[in-house]
């Protein structure tokens, strides 16, 4: 059984996300409440929306309460305001934020973003959505009324009813009667793609790089396997070599080593060569790193393979620098010097995890 | 949803039973029709306020989303909804205990005694339930015909300024039947002059009735409109506001749930604590098993716990209701008591005259939340409960206990609810200037409006009036009118 609520509540959802009625947005707080999940408290966010009314001045206002205390002594955080629940559960507790599903989150990602460039080749392995109308429902656009189905359903309860007369068979459709054709979004097979992650594990990336570089590739992967169902996803890391990995291991794995970005390079551009050719394949390569190469001979290298071998066979090329306190970062210097200009290269420098949205945004915003 | 009236067979019986120890006990109740639903669909009906089905609107998914969010976390759960309706319809829901479910029976049953006695409730629509899906079915058929958006904005502007009815309106007249004297109608008199015979000449007929005319129409223009302040804000709205058909309809939709809920929030305390004051009751005379007593005094001192900030309804109310008893119970009151100044004396007062159930049966009549604790807060209460005032210390940058003292106190509560704790706001002229222009004015006590929300309700009232409204205030102790035109806001100092 479906409630109507439901309705009610996916439109709220909606004005909090900012999709519609953005003029509601600025009244939309966050509230919590803290519940507790096994020994760690954790923090559950609800988020109100206060349509303003003539109402007094919290802070002015104060009240009345209940219990111990000496004039003078402060109320725990968070009480006399108003809907904020209970708050300060003393100090030292970890507390985690728990919302969202990753579906969900996926979803609020996907609203901007989309795979940059993308062109229908090969055959039956992306799936992207078309509308499609399948069926008749009770509210609808006129422009959308089903003529046979309405007067079948007149025809129906003027015989239920007892006042259809075949001598005169006049069928007059009331309101309840029409039927609209309501349609539904089906997956519609369109491209071939694959996207290729790699990622440093060198010694000079830290646990924080790391971490930021797994967020930030992660939430691409999960965001990627919502939207485009049948994509193919390839994971290298490297060191001072490169070898391919499986997902696992790429989002689980601890190194250490030198740089050599050219090995990872090397080995993207066999794949490409020998299973995605260009002509069937939209190509997506990711590379991470914290833009610290061994060498400036290997940089030149990498500038060469990206220019003369890679670039011309992918749709996209998408480098992420982490800053780090050991690097150099020359990397992304030498990349925006040697290839910054190009269409298909989108480059970003990622500060700290505050800047891993910002940096999708820049490799998959729509428009790109 | 489908409506499951019947109740499974063992909590039928105990339904039976507990409206028996009600009805012993002197409750006077509705029909009461209890239905069980399970958490979901009792927390879409707590979002719709107690009712299967209402108008289609954003805010009710906002209340669900707490609601199931917070069932989801263990951290609180609805125990019991009743609605002011005859039949009165009140839900159980489906997980709890059988012992849960006494309480909440026996606590309902309190409720709806309440309803259909106090006074305020009396002019409310018994038969909301049906009026209700009336509603929600004609603003469906807006949204058909005009589409969600349009209807739903206008909906968020009309509840932006749904606080401004006149919550006492219902119990009080406040327009005379017949429009009062008009005062002596200014007569033209035209030029002065001695001679007799020269009159018609000087004044001639035309000359005077044109003069009259001016004349009137300048009295006519004197004539206040509203002729004098209306604080049902919506009903001058409804009336005079250049609204279309539909947007009437659904401003008087609003209006008319406003209303029909203004009782319940201006006797929360009373109610609920009648209710807490009748379920514990019941349980611990008649309904208990002896296996359920743990149970029950976890829940039932859950209800009322108290937190330092909040002011728990329930607990404020049952002790203000036990407190009445016993003080009938034992004479504590009247001329003689009140002036015994003997602290040793008073504390033993025991007059013996076993008043108290009258007492609270006539309190639940003829009394709200404002005169209940006006007339029943003691000096000894306060201590008693421990109760306080606190604000906000802008030097500490913290809330803060302010006072404990017991006049404060009082003040402090009594300044909360009245008008329901909504700042006093009326219609002053609806032609304003002689431009057609609205102005309100918020009648001062002590607390100012919180700045950016007045600003965004004038605006959200100057897309109903169409012609730009004002508001007048005192900001920081100085008279303010603040002014939205439809474009711009604009603030200006006046005297007051």
């Amino acid at each position: 059984m479906s409630l109507k609520i439901k309705q009610d509540h996916a439109r709220f959802r909606d004005i909090v996300r900012g999709r519609i009625k953005r003029n509601l947005k600025k009244y939309v707080q966050k509230g919590e409440m803290i519940g507790k999940k096994g020994k760690d408290f954790i923090t559950i966010p609800v988020p109100t929306i206060d349509i303003p009314h003539f109402v007094f001045g919290e802070r002015s206002q104060g009240g009345v309460g209940q219990g111990e205390g000496e004039p003078g002594d402060p109320l725990s955080p968070g009480d006399g305001q108003q809907g904020s629940g209970q708050a300060g559960q003393g100090e030292g507790q970890h507390i985690l934020e728990v919302d969202v599903s990753l579906d969900e989150l996926a979803d609020i990602l996907g609203e901007e973003l989309a795979l940059p460039r993308i062109q229908p080749k090969g055959k039956d392995r992306i799936v992207a959505t078309k509308l499609k109308y399948t069926g008749v429902a009770p509210a609808g656009p006129e422009s959308l009324r089903h003529f046979k189905r309405t007067y079948k359903q007149a025809l129906r309860r003027q015989i239920a009813s007892g006042s259809y007369n075949w001598r005169k068979p006049i069928i007059v459709p009331v309101r309840e009667d029409r039927r609209y054709r309501s349609w539904k979004q089906v997956p519609l097979p369109e491209t071939n793609a694959v996207v290729i992650y790699m990622m440093d594990v060198s010694g000079s990336m830290g646990d924080e790089q790391k971490e930021i570089v797994r967020i930030e590739s992660f939430w691409i992967d999960a965001w990627l396997r919502k939207h485009y169902k049948g994509l193919e996803a390839r994971y290298i890391i490297h060191d001072a070599v490169a070898r391919e990995v499986d997902r696992d291991t790429f989002f689980h794995t601890r190194e250490s080593g030198g740089t050599m970005i050219s090995s990872a390079y090397k080995l993207a551009l066999e794949m490409i060569e020998t299973e995605y050719s260009p002509g069937s394949w939209n190509v997506y390569p990711f590379h991470f790193s914290d833009g610290d190469n061994w060498s400036a001979d290997d940089t030149r290298l990498c500038v060469d393979l990206l220019q003369n071998r890679i670039l011309p066979a992918v749709n996209l090329f998408a480098y992420g620098q982490v800053e780090s306190p050991y690097g150099s970062g020359q990397f992304i210097k030498d990349l925006k010097d040697a290839i910054g200009a190009r269409d298909n290269v989108a480059l970003s420098e990622i500060a700290d995890k505050d800047g891993i949205y910002g940096s999708i945004k820049t490799f998959l915003g729509t428009g790109n | 949803m489908d409506r499951k009236t019947q109740l499974p067979a063992h909590l039928h019986d105990i339904r039976k039973r507990i409206e028996g120890y009600a009805r012993e006990y002197g409750l006077d109740f509705f029909d009461t029709i209890f239905e069980v639903l399970n958490f979901d669909e009792i927390n879409m009906v707590a979002a719709y306020g107690g009712f299967p089905n209402r108008y289609p609107h954003w805010r009710f998914g906002m209340d669900y989303e707490r609601l199931a969010k917070g069932y989801e976390y263990g951290l609180s759960k609805i125990y019991e909804m009743v609605i002011n309706n005859d039949p009165s319809y009140a839900y159980l829901l489906e997980s709890n205990m059988d012992v849960d479910q006494k309480l909440v029976m026996a606590h309902v049953y309190g409720h709806v005694d309440f309803f259909k006695n106090n006074f305020m409730f009396r002019h409310t629509n018994r038969k909301m339930m049906d009026q209700m899906a009336n509603h929600a079915t004609r603003v469906r058929r807006y949204q058909d015909k005009l589409g969600v958006e349009l209807v739903e904005d206008f909906i968020d502007r009309c509840l932006s300024i749904e606080n401004l009815i006149d919550y006492q309106s219902p119990y009080v007249k406040r327009r005379p039947d017949h429009p009062e004297d008009e005062g002596e109608r200014k007569v033209a008199k035209g030029f002065k002059t001695e001679r007799e015979y020269m009159r018609e000449f000087i004044n001639p007929p035309e000359f005077l009735q044109a003069q009259q005319k001016r004349l009137d129409e300048e009295a006519a223009r004197k004539r206040k409109f509203p002729e004098r302040p209306e604080r049902d804000v919506l009903l001058f709205l409804l009336e005079h506001a250049p609204l279309e058909r539909w947007e009437h309809d659904v401003l008087s939709i609003v209006r008319e749930e406003a209303y029909y809920f203004a009782p319940q929030g201006q006797t929360k305390i009373m109610n609920e604590g009648w209710a807490t004051y009748w379920h514990s009751k019941i349980m611990t005379e008649k309904a208990l098993e002896a296996s359920e007593i743990i149970d029950y005094a976890d829940h039932h001192s859950g209800t009322l716990a108290t937190h330092p900030g909040q002011l728990n309804p329930y607990k404020l109310g049952v002790e203000l209701w036990r407190d009445i008893e016993d003080r009938w119970n034992k004479g504590r009151f009247g001329k003689e008591y009140d002036e015994c100044d003997s602290f040793v004396e008073r504390k033993h007062w025991d007059k013996r005259l076993g008043l108290g159930r009258e007492k609270i049966f006539e309190v639940r009549k003829h009394y709200n939340d404002v005169t209940f604790i006006d007339e029943f807060l003691t000096l000894e209460f306060v201590l008693d409960q421990r109760l306080f005032t606190y604000g906000y210390n802008d030097k500490h940058q913290r809330w803060e206990v302010m006072e404990r003292e017991f006049k404060k106190v009082k003040e402090k509560l009594l300044h909360m609810l009245t008008n329901f704790g909504q700042p006093m706001i009326a219609v002053e002229d609806g032609n304003f200037d002689n431009r057609g222009e609205l102005l309100l004015v918020h009648k001062h006590d002590g607390v100012d409006l919180k700045l950016d929300y007045a600003r965004d309700t004038l605006k959200h009232l100057q897309s109903l009036w169409r012609r730009p409204v004002n508001l007048v205030s005192k900001i920081e102790g100085r008279g303010t009118l603040f002014r939205f035109d439809g474009k711009e806001h604009g603030d200006r100092r006046v005297e007051l």
